[in-house]
C-alpha cells in the first residue's frame, strides 16, 4: 500500500506540521515516510506545500507530479492541484474563501469547513487537526490511535498539555467533513 | 546504546550523524538550503555531548581554513555550505588535498551558476569530481539519495578520508537536505583521542618536526609529490567504488542517476516497466571514484543509456568515457532548481534512447 499526499494551502495554516504529524504517524505504524516540503521563495509569497508518501515499501522519488489524495486549504491552491488528483483519488479542501469550487467529477471530493469551525471552537490553532481528523475519517490509511503517538512525538513536551484540544479538534473534523455532489452529477 | 529512529530533514541527520560520529569540530557558515546543519548543531550544543566545537565563522573562505587547520592537527574537522559557499572554498580545499589532510565538506547544492537560485540542483558535479580548485587533486565524493545516507556518509566520509589522507565531499542536493526521512541513527562514538603521526601538535623530543604545506619550490620534488598523488587516486578508484543497481538483471535499457535523481529514476523504472519498458538503474553512490568499470559491463548487455541530472549534463560526460561509444549514450535534465518527474524520465528514454 502506498498513499501520495499532498497537503498546500497558506503559509501559517499549519500545512508543514500536518505533514510532519501525518509522517510520525506513519512511522508509528511501521511505515515508510517521506516529507518533502515547498521552501524558499514560494513559502514567503505566502503558500506552503507539502508531499507527503506513506508506503509499505521503500520509497522511489519523494518529488510527485500526481497524488492520491490533495488536501487543499485555499484557492491558488485549488487552482493548483486539483488536476494532479489521480482518476479515482480523493480532494479535500477547506470551504473558506474558495470562489471557484472544484469540478472534477472523476475523483471523490470532500469539503470541510475548518476555518469556520476552528473560529467556532475560537481555537485557530487547531484548524490543521480539524482538516486531519477529515482525512482520518475518509482514508483509513493512518490509525486514530497512532495520529495521537505521532502528534505527542512531533510536538516539544511544553507544548503536551495542548494534546487533549487537538483530540478534540482531530474527532470535530471527523464530524464535519461532507462528501460534494459533484460526484452525482457523473 | 541501541539505534535510534528518528524522523530528519538531510541537513539535520547530517548535524546530528557528526555529533554522534566523534566529529571533533564543525566550521560553517549559513546559506540556504543547507542552514539546518549549522542550526541544529548550534541549538544541540554537542560541546555538553561530546566536547565537539561548533563555530559559525565570518565567512566560508575562513570556516575552510579553519578546517585545514583543525585537519593539520589530526582532527576529526567538517565544514558544510550550499554552491555558491562552496565555490568560496575552493582555494581551501585545494590547499588541503595538496597538504594532504582529511577533512569533510558537505555542499548541498543548489541551481547555479552564481547565486543562482535556491532550490535543488545537481550542477556542481564538475566541481566536486573533477576539481574546483587549482591543481591536479581529487576529492572522494560520496552521494547520499536519502536521509538514511546523509547520517551514514558522515562517518563512511570521514573513515575513508582518513583512511587515504584526502579530503572527503558529500554532494547532495536541497531536496535531500530539506526533506524528512526515516532515519536511524548509530550509538554515539567517543572522539578519538589518539591523533595520526602527522599532526602537528607540537614537536617532542622524540621525533622529527611534522611539516604540514601544500608549498614545494622545488619541481622535481613537487613532480614527485604529484605522481604519488596520482598513485593515491588510482589506489581509491581501484578499491572504493560504491554503486547500487535496481532492476538491472534483465534490463535492455540503463539509467544512471545519483542523489534526487536517483530517487526519480526509480519511480520512471517503475512507470517503463508497467508500459512494457525494462529499464534498470545504476546508482553511483562515489562519484569519485565513478563506477566506470561496472557500467562498462553492463553497456555489453543493454542498448542504451539514459543519465539524468539535475544539470546541463556533467555526469553524462562520465558514463559516455565508460561506455566508450559501444551502445547510444544521451542526458536528460532539468535546471535551475528543477526537479525532473518521473513521467519526463520515461518520455525522454523513449524519445532520446528507444527511438519512438
Amino acid at each position: 500500500m502506498t498513499e501520495e499526499i499532498i497537503i498546500a494551502g497558506f503559509g501559517g495554516q499549519g500545512v508543514l506540521s500536518m505533514g510532519k504529524i501525518m509522517a510520525y504517524s506513519g512511522i508509528m505504524q511501521d511505515m515508510e515516510v517521506s516529507w518533502m516540503p515547498s521552501y524558499g521563495p514560494e513559502m514567503r509569497g505566502g503558500t506552503a506545500n507539502v508531499m507527503v508518501i506513506l508506503s509499505d515499501e521503500r520509497i522511489s522519488s519523494p518529488i510527485l507530479r500526481s497524488f492520491d489524495t490533495a488536501i487543499i486549504l485555499n484557492q491558488q491552491s485549488l487552482d493548483k492541484f486539483e488536476q494532479a488528483v489521480k482518476p479515482g483519488g480523493t480532494l479535500i479542501y477547506d470551504g473558506n474563501g474558495i470562489t471557484r469550487h472544484p469540478e472534477r467529477t472523476d475523483i471523490d471530493i470532500y469539503r470541510i469547513d475548518a476555518t469556520e469551525e476552528a473560529t467556532k471552537m475560537e481555537s485557530s490553532k487547531t484548524f490543521n487537526m480539524i482538516v486531519l481528523g477529515g482525512y482520518l475519517k475518509i482514508k483509513s490509511v493512518l490509525k486514530m490511535e497512532n495520529v495521537l503517538t505521532g502528534l505527542k512525538k512531533s510536538l516539544p513536551e511544553r507544548y503536551h498539555h495542548l494534546i487533549p484540544m487537538n483530540k478534540k479538534a482531530l474527532s470535530r473534523g471527523m464530524e464535519i467533513i461532507q462528501k460534494t455532489m459533484q460526484e452525482n452529477h457523473s | 546504546m541501541e539505534k535510534e529512529l528518528r524522523l530528519m530533514k538531510g541537513n539535520e541527520a547530517i548535524a546530528e550523524a557528526a555529533i554522534r560520529a566523534g566529529t571533533d569540530a564543525y566550521f560553517g557558515y549559513p546559506i540556504t538550503p543547507q542552514s539546518e546543519v549549522l542550526e541544529y548543531l548550534t541549538a544541540e550544543k554537542p560541546h555538553e555531548r561530546t566536547g565537539m566545537v561548533v563555530l559559525q565563522a565570518e565567512s566560508e573562505v575562513a570556516a575552510i581554513n579553519m578546517v585545514y587547520g583543525g585537519a593539520g592537527c589530526g582532527k576529526k574537522v567538517m565544514t558544510s555550505s550550499s554552491s555558491p559557499g562552496v565555490s568560496l572554498k575552493q582555494e581551501g580545499i585545494s590547499y588541503i588535498a595538496g597538504a594532504e589532510l582529511p577533512c569533510l565538506i558537505v555542499n548541498v547544492v543548489r541551481g547555479g551558476p552564481g547565486l543562482g537560485t535556491i532550490q535543488p540542483a545537481q550542477s556542481d558535479y564538475f566541481q566536486a569530481t573533477k576539481g574546483g580548485g587549482h591543481g591536479d587533486y581529487r576529492l572522494i565524493v560520496l552521494a547520499p539519495s536519502s536521509v538514511q545516507e546523509m547520517a551514514d556518509f558522515v562517518e563512511l566520509a570521514f573513515d575513508l578520508a582518513f583512511k587515504y589522507r584526502n579530503p572527503a565531499m558529500i554532494l547532495s542536493d536541497g531536496a535531500i537536505g530539506q526533506m524528512m526521512e526515516k532515519v536511524w541513527l548509530k550509538p554515539q562514538k567517543e572522539r578519538k583521542k589518539e591523533l595520526p603521526a602527522w599532526a602537528t601538535t607540537g614537536k617532542t623530543p622524540d621525533r622529527e618536526r611534522n611539516i604540514i604545506t601544500s608549498l614545494d619550490l622545488d619541481s622535481y620534488k613537487q613532480e614527485q609529490f604529484n605522481i604519488k598523488l596520482q598513485e593515491k587516486y588510482r589506489e581509491i578508484q581501484e578499491k572504493e567504488v560504491r554503486f547500487e543497481t535496481f532492476q538491472c538483471d534483465d534490463a535492455e535499457y540503463l539509467l544512471v542517476a545519483y542523489g534526487t535523481s536517483a530517487r526519480v529514476s526509480q519511480k520512471a523504472i517503475q512507470l517503463a516497466r508497467e508500459e512494457g519498458i525494462k529499464a534498470g538503474l545504476l546508482r553511483p553512490i562515489t562519484l569519485f571514484p565513478f563506477p566506470s568499470t561496472e557500467i562498462s559491463e553492463m553497456a555489453n548487455r543493454i542498448k542504451g543509456i539514459l543519465s539524468v541530472e539535475m544539470s546541463a549534463g556533467q555526469m553524462v560526460e562520465d558514463v559516455r568515457l565508460s561506455v566508450n561509444g559501444r551502445v547510444p549514450v544521451e542526458h536528460f535534465g532539468r535546471m535551475g532548481g528543477i526537479i525532473p518527474t518521473p513521467e519526463e524520465v520515461v518520455e525522454n528514454l523513449k524519445t532520446k534512447i528507444i527511438g519512438e
